[in-house]
């Protein structure tokens, strides 16, 4: 066992006294049952009524969430067009597949977290209102750590590119500066809006220095004192060597022009060039790179992952991915200066920053309350290669097992569970186990969803559940008398013994009421007859009334006997068949044969002759003995008479 | 089909309506109905595909469909018809049939009228019913015909409050669809793979006409009626196989076209445009069926549907002296003559397609994976 990575959270149990009574749970695949039990802690006690009721404890509760079903739901189509991207594919155009299916996961989350802020902000009450607030921050929390891990393990950018990514990275997480931009844009005169210095300082700690130095020039226009510092700035601004992306220039090339510009910048501050403009000034130290300018805007930064870039951007442009860790470690150290302890949140990129997956994955498993984050980024991580070595001691590996833990909630949901059957689907080592165990719990209340469930389970070859389920149809049609349908999902379960039990009450209900029901089943059974004797019997039997109702007497007759001598009709139903004989025994003309009459005087003395003999007998018992006595003998009366005409009628047709 | 629109709505949408158009009225469609299934609440909810004035003028939701009002449905929406303009009827898995009257002023959603044990069992010797799924209801105003898993048809008209009409055990197996022929004849389907013709006029519990698939009885799961010809009658099976019946003649499918995977939860003939034809399957495809003949050569044959489609025609009659013009492309069974353009409608196959819906240029159509998607331009 692997050791705990914390302490687990307690969950209260609201209503359930803990202290008093002992508890007892069972674990299910997705939840718990917990209840109290009679059993008091003291020794002997006047079994006190204890609570009445058995809880359910759900560990997935942001499945539950009306909004996050939409971020499940579209993810879902993301994730099967993952998993069916060619295995062939390598190099650049797989990357690109992978970048861009990082890409739609990540706007999926956006687009959830949008709607949840819309949701905060227009929420009543302000209980709730923060309840989906705290929703959309850690939304937002995921889809930063997401961008950060395509950036460093999908992207792979080398020194150079990787720092534009950073930026790029930066820029979409601290964005409150477009509305703030807007804010001093919008004033009358904005070179004396209250925070254009402000403005400007975000624009440079994010390198948008276009749009610093159009607000600068706008300063300058103001105030002609300043217009001369404010166009060198704006000039250093302008010449600051970045790698383009479409630019051919050599690493060593940039590096070079940044030196140079770097002494550039060096110099005028020596010079005091800006020393009349603390702003601008302090600007200057900021683009020199100067830790100590730069941890004093530590309010415009926010955090310390914007502070770690920023310093990058301006003290080593061209970082290699490997030296990231070190930055980001002291970053982190010189931005909490001691005076904080770092959050998960923290803990999580900084793990990204040294490259470590591992840790970034169990730190978001214990810090995010959902399995959805985890489960599709491990995946992700895992289609480019990255987990392969990593087995858990428990046979499945690492992506694998979050993605159970991820079905696992969705199937506990009463709704989402056709969507844990993809996830399941990609399982290889357990998956299908673990879908067999969860497709029985399925309630099916209706046919229809019963067929969904069915096709599932057929598409799978899942044999024995198609069974347990055509068989459950079935208990519960016959359950409410629909024979019909019961017959139907017995035959489709290729359920032998059910169908027989069918067959028999059908047969029971003619015997009760001397016709059939559901007659547009029984005689369109087609080869499905086969699939019991019972059944064969059944629609053989319809067959001869049908025959017998069309007066074709020689064939029903026949297939009357054969039903008897072929063994297929239950001995309990041959008094029935006998009797059902009588009245072609009867017909004007002779229908049976010797050689059939006699067939038949066979088979009603085997009948007889078996008749078990009853030691104690009440007065209904009789009776019925006296009804079957006269009936043995009306028919022996009647094949004795059909034999001497068949005989006259055979030996004058060879007569003759 | 480059404009079709997908929204994420939360709720497993089990069926999709257009709100029919006044007569006369030169609009297209702008509203439909949509009801939810496997939720712990459902719900029949009112959309709106209009443009609200100036509100999405900044482009990024035109054609995004607008939730205009929804009101809690007891079980699942296992059908749902528009009645008229106001009125919406819904067929509920509790055996419940319900109309809800759509308030336009407000945008509110009331149950007008509701017939609580529309459906039943009835179990094997005791008083005791427990409710059985209303699985399919039409309506012709005044009159609605509802059927169900227990077997049963019932005729209600909306103003009364008994059933005018109940046919029990009308079926021995579970009635999945019912569709009107002709007043006041209508036609079942049913798990055993049989069509059945009932005429109201005739008293007993016996259909007028019984039509197959043979052998195998594959259950039947939707049916719909040509909008013109009304003995050309198409069926959709559980192999997912499109069935073209003339009821006029035999007790087979004029023709047997391999189409979907997977069931084929609903078939519709363009209401206008009967040579078009839509279906969308449990596979998750949903595919237009162009058999209009007056194309002469077309090149792009079944492309996109991505699967040819043999015709296992059971030639009826000779045709061939019938005038051309009268006789449906549909029932016209020469393969090498007339055929079929099959286009895949929806970009990426996932969960179930449930319901579909056409009406003049639009289309709606709802799925398992919590989609509903709506194009305005089919035949762009």
């Amino acid at each position: 066992m692997e050791e705990l990575d914390g302490e687990p959270a307690v969950t209260v149990v609201p209503g359930v006294n803990s202290k008093k009574n002992q508890m007892c749970f069972d674990w299910g695949p997705g939840e718990m049952l917990v209840c109290e039990t009679s059993f008091s802690k003291k020794e002997k006690s006047e079994m006190v009524p204890s609570c009445p009721f058995i809880y359910i404890i759900r560990k997935d509760v942001d499945v539950y969430s009306q909004i996050l079903r939409k971020l499940f739901n579209e993810s879902h189509g993301i994730f099967l067009g993952l998993q069916r991207i060619d295995e062939e594919l390598t190099g650049k155009s797989r990357k690109s597949q992978l970048v861009r299916v990082s890409k739609n996961y990540r706007s999926v989350i956006r687009a959830c977290m949008e709607e949840m802020h819309q949701v905060a902000i227009a929420a009543k009450d302000p209980a709730s209102g923060r309840q989906f607030s705290s929703q959309v921050s850690i939304l937002s929390a995921m889809e930063l750590i997401w961008n950060l891990c395509e950036i460093l393990f999908i992207e792979v950018a080398p020194a150079g590119h990787l720092l534009l990514h950073l930026l790029d990275w930066v820029r979409l997480h601290v964005c409150e500066v477009d509305s703030l931009s807007a804010d001093v844009l919008g004033s009358e005169n904005p070179s004396n809006h209250d925070s254009f210095w402000n403005l400007v300082t975000i624009l440079v700690l994010q390198g948008r220095l276009d749009e610093a130095r159009q607000m600068l020039s706008k300063e300058a226009d103001a105030s002609p004192a300043s217009a001369g510092i404010c166009r060198i700035m704006g000039d250093l601004m302008r010449t600051m060597p970045i790698l383009s992306p479409g630019n051919t220039q050599t690493l060593t090339e940039l590096e070079l022009k940044w030196q140079h510009w770097h002494e550039e910048c060096e110099r005028y501050l020596q010079d005091s060039t800006f020393a009349t403009n603390p702003h601008l000034e302090s600007l200057l130290k900021i683009m020199l790179g100067d830790e100590a300018a730069l941890l004093e805007q530590k309010e415009l930064l926010s955090n310390w992952y914007h502070f770690l870039v920023t310093r990058l951007l301006y003290s080593n442009p061209t970082v290699k991915p490997i030296d990231l860790h070190y930055y980001a470690q002291s970053s982190l150290d010189l931005f909490l200066g001691g005076e904080s302890s770092p959050e998960p949140l923290d803990n999580i990129l900084l793990a990204a920053f040294e490259f470590d997956i591992h840790q970034v994955i169990k730190e978001c498993s214990i810090a995010l309350s959902n399995w959805w984050f985890v489960a599709h980024l491990t995946d992700l991580l895992d289609h480019c290669k990255l987990l392969q070595s990593h087995n858990l001691y428990f046979g499945s590996n690492m992506r694998e097992f979050l993605l159970l833990e991820y079905a696992s909630g969705l199937f506990a949901h009463p709704s989402l569970w056709q969507l844990g059957v993809d996830y399941f689907d990609y399982c290889p080592k357990l998956g299908r186990v673990s879908l067999e165990l969860h497709i029985e719990r399925i309630p099916l209340n209706t046919e229809q969803k019963a067929l969904k469930v069915l096709r599932i389970c057929e598409q799978r070859q899942m044999t024995e559940q198609v069974r347990s389920i055509c068989k459950i149809l079935a208990m519960k049609a016959v359950r409410n008398n629909r024979l019909g349908s019961a017959l139907s999902w017995s035959i489709r379960a290729k359920d032998a013994a059910f169908a027989t039990l069918v067959s028999d009450r059908f047969l029971r209900d003619y015997c009760e009421r001397g016709c059939f029901s559901d007659l547009d089943l029984i005689d369109n059974l087609g080869p499905a007859m086969m699939l019991s004797d019972r059944l064969t019997f059944l629609g053989k039997y319809r067959e001869f009334h049908r025959m017998y109702g069309e007066k074709r007497f020689a064939d029903a007759a026949s297939l009357l006997l054969s039903l008897m001598t072929s063994r297929i009709a239950p001995r309990s139903f041959w008094m029935t068949l006998l009797t059902d004989a009588l009245p072609l025994l009867e017909q004007k003309q002779v229908i049976f044969s010797a050689e059939q009459t006699y067939e038949l005087m066979r088979c009603l003395e085997d009948l007889t002759s078996r008749r078990p003999v009853h030691g104690e007998s009440d007065i209904q018992q009789l009776q019925d003995e006296d009804i079957e006595t006269t009936k043995v003998e009306m028919l022996r009366l009647a094949l004795a008479r059909n034999l001497a005409r068949a005989i006259i009628r055979e030996g004058s047709l060879e007569g003759s | 089909m480059e404009e079709i629109y997908a929204k994420f709505v939360s709720q497993k949408i089990s069926k999709t309506r257009w709100r029919p158009l006044p007569p006369g009225s030169l609009q297209t469609a702008e509203t439909f109905a949509t009801g939810s299934w496997d939720n712990e609440e459902n719900y029949v909810s009112l959309w709106s595909i209009g443009d609200f004035g100036n509100l999405d003028s900044d482009g990024g939701f035109e054609g995004d469909h607008q939730l205009l009002c929804d009101i809690r449905h007891h079980g699942d929406v296992m059908d749902l018809q528009f009645f008229d303009q106001e009125r919406i009827v819904t067929a509920s898995s509790t055996g419940c049939v319900t109309v809800f009257l759509h308030h336009p002023n407000n945008q509110t959603l009331s149950v007008n009228q509701q017939w609580t044990t529309a459906h039943y069992h009835a179990g094997p010797g005791s008083p005791s019913y427990s409710s059985a799924p209303c699985t399919g209801v039409v309506c012709n105003n005044p009159e609605i015909v509802t059927v169900g898993e227990d077997g049963r048809i019932n005729l209600f008209r909306a103003d009364h409050k008994e059933a005018l009409r109940t046919i029990d055990n009308a079926d021995s197996s579970t009635l999945h669809a019912v569709t009107f022929l002709r007043t006041p004849e209508i036609l079942t389907v049913n798990s055993i793979g049989q069509l059945k013709i009932w005429d109201f006029r005739q008293q007993g519990n016996e259909p007028s006409q019984i039509l197959s698939l043979t052998g195998d009885r594959v259950p039947l799961h939707c049916v719909d009626r040509h909008p013109n010809q009304q003995h050309v009658v198409a069926t959709g099976g559980q192999d997912g196989m499109l069935s073209i019946w003339d009821v006029r003649q035999g007790t087979m499918p004029v023709s047997l076209l391999k189409a979907h995977e997977a069931e084929m939860w609903e078939v519709h003939f363009h209401p206008s445009n009967p040579d078009h034809l839509f279906t969308c399957s449990e596979d998750g495809s949903l595919w237009h069926w162009d058999a209009s003949t007056d194309v002469p050569e077309k090149s792009s044959l079944f492309h996109q549907g991505g699967r040819s489609s043999t015709f296992l025609s059971h030639s009826i009659s000779n045709q061939a002296n019938v005038h051309q013009s009268v006789i449906s492309s549909w029932l016209s069974t020469d393969p090498a003559k007339d055929r079929i353009e099959i286009t895949s409608l929806l970009p990426s196959r996932s969960l179930s397609v449930n319901s579909l819906d056409v009406l003049g240029p639009c289309l709606v159509c709802g799925t398992d994976a919590e989609a509903i998607y709506v194009t305005r331009h089919l035949f762009s």
